[in-house]
């Protein structure tokens, strides 16, 4: 009986965690079909918020400016960060790999605020004027980090004695990275960009800092608009970066599902081929 | 052999100095430097000497503590209670979902439920208790903090609770102890490390939130980072904005002490 009763709760609990959790949400893309023109009183429904924001060319264009970030921020952060990871996972004293990890986690625990500000300084003394090349230098510096701690475990999972095995088989660098190693941390690597790319997509405060007058991102863009008050073209807006948002995590748990399996695949076939072509010898 | 692990390390290096050194070098040493130029120390002196300044830093704090308290109170039970579900792993994802949605969304949305003629107030209206200023309080800012934060809580609590080896239940159930005494003695003890990390994630964001304090909160100053950002974007004085900067990271510093020995990476979703 009382076993029952605390299952009751708990389950209450729980439940109303979870409407809270999707309140906001909901309640904004609700409010998105409504002619009223507040988020008060649902008077009546209408499409006309959402034509509006594909009607406003200023929006659109902010859109396509903050994917283009966000995609090619991403890319550079998941090519540097895998270098980094990759330089740190070869690095021989432990002291230095401890340093390089300490510092590479320096961005990631820094509060917004103090990244923003401190890339305002850096980049207004290296003279470069704030906009596109700035707000993406600063995307790429503050996605490396995750893109590294994406990578470096999965390098380490690796056996070193498939390198070992690549080098006796006659494999040089270049084909030993490109075989062996970069196959076996491509889902690290894709993890990373998932990250730098949702990273760049979602940062507000960092942007906000080193954003000047002519250049936006959305999220820069939603604040200037929230702080007039509401317009119900935020909402529609909101619900279809809520849509997007969706597909984004869903697709990222097919890929990396996708690519586990077909790792797994392909090593076997790979341990085949490499069985065959020592036979052959 | 040696050659190719140096290059790997040149894009990487020089990001590390140019993107993580050289911008806190440069905080630092702007925090030092007056509105002309010079050197100065007046950026501290006014920092510590005028009590305005204190006030703010001390009521960023209190702020601080009590959304770090608010959001652990909402995340304990819900950790708790979701790894004791069935299908835990896929109710966790639903409910760490709304994380991925824009920040600012969130928080605009909350301008709609709480203000004069929202949601909550039309709630308030029907229950009885009648319309109250509700958004741009100090309230409203703490809830919709603690919000935004709960699921950075809520993930190394849930982690801590599904490390607990399960004899460990087992064995206290054998030895007599009620449900209540199993948690008390065994459970919490064991997730301490959790939450100390939720602790950690949680509490230097809420010294820092700055658009939450101008959307939400009222446009007031009364967090550090809303000073920071008031310096440097809206008066301009660069120095002083750095000055709050530092003693930002000199908190952060200290979090990272106190809560310190093993810190795990649970913020993010994997």
């Amino acid at each position: 009986m009382k076993k029952g009763t605390f299952l009751r709760w708990r389950n209450v609990y729980l439940v109303t965690a979870f409407l809270v959790m999707y309140l906001p949400i909901f309640y904004l893309i609700f409010y998105s079909f409504n002619s009223g023109g507040d988020m008060n009183r649902f008077t009546g429904f209408t499409w006309e918020n959402y034509s509006a924001v594909f009607e406003d060319s200023r929006l659109m264009l902010i859109v396509v400016d903050t994917f283009l970030v966000a995609f090619l921020s991403a890319l550079l952060a998941a090519i540097i960060g895998t270098c980094g990871a990759l330089g740190i996972y070869y690095m021989k004293r432990r002291q230095m790999r401890t340093l390089f990890l300490s510092l590479n986690n320096i961005l990631l625990v820094s509060p917004d605020v103090i990244i923003g500000a401190s890339f305002l300084i850096f980049l207004t003394i290296l003279g470069i004027r704030l906009g596109f090349t700035s707000v993406m230098l600063s995307h790429i510096a503050f996605s490396i980090p995750i893109v590294v701690l994406m990578v470096l475990p999965k390098l380490q999972e690796m056996n070193p004695s498939l390198i070992q095995a690549a080098k006796d088989l006659g494999a040089n660098q270049w084909t030993t990275l490109t075989k062996v190693i970069l196959p076996f941390i491509t889902p690290g690597i894709i993890a990373g960009y998932f990250m730098a790319f949702t990273y760049s997509l979602d940062d507000f405060a960092v942007t906000f800092f080193v954003t000047g007058n002519g250049f936006s991102t959305l999220s820069v863009e939603i604040y200037s608009r929230a702080r007039q008050g509401i317009s119900l073209d935020i909402n529609a807006l909101s619900a279809l970066m809520f849509l997007f948002s969706l597909l984004l995590v869903v697709g990222y748990y097919f890929i990396s599902h996708e690519k586990k399996v077909e790792s797994t695949k392909k090593r076997k076939e790979d341990r085949v081929a490499e069985k065959k072509a020592v036979e052959t010898l | 052999m040696g050659k190719w692990k140096t290059f790997y390390l040149i894009p990487y290096g020089l990001w590390l100095l140019l993107f993580v050194i050289a911008p806190v070098a440069l905080i630092v040493y702007q925090s030092f430097v007056d509105v002309n130029g010079g050197f100065t120390l007046s950026n501290y002196q006014n920092f510590f000497g005028i009590s305005a300044y204190l006030k703010m830093t001390f009521n960023s704090v209190v702020y601080a503590c009590l959304i770090t308290l608010v959001t652990l109170l909402i995340s304990y039970p819900t950790a708790y209670f979701l790894s004791q579900m069935k299908h835990k792993q896929l109710w966790l994802m639903l409910i760490i979902l709304p994380t991925w949605i824009n920040i600012l969304l969130k928080a605009y949305a909350f301008i709609g439920i709480f203000s004069g003629d929202g949601t909550v107030n039309h709630f308030l209206e029907f229950i009885g208790i009648g319309r109250q200023q509700i958004l741009f309080t100090d309230l409203s800012f703490i809830l919709v903090a603690a919000y935004i934060e709960l699921p950075f809580m809520i993930l190394p609590i849930f982690n801590a609770l599904e490390e607990i080896n399960p004899s460990l239940l087992s064995a206290s159930r054998d030895l007599g102890a009620s449900t209540f005494q199993t948690f008390r003695r065994v459970v919490f003890p064991l997730t301490l490390n959790g939450v100390k990390s939720g602790v950690q994630i949680v509490f230097i964001p809420a010294l820092s939130l700055f658009m939450l304090t101008r959307l939400i909160g009222g446009n007031r100053v009364i967090t550090l980072g809303t000073a920071v950002e008031e310096n440097f974007l809206v008066t301009q004085n660069w120095g002083m904005g750095s000055t709050i900067g530092v003693v930002l990271i000199v908190a952060m510093a200290l979090m990272m002490l106190l809560t310190g020995e093993k810190k795990k990476e649970g913020g993010h979703v994997q």
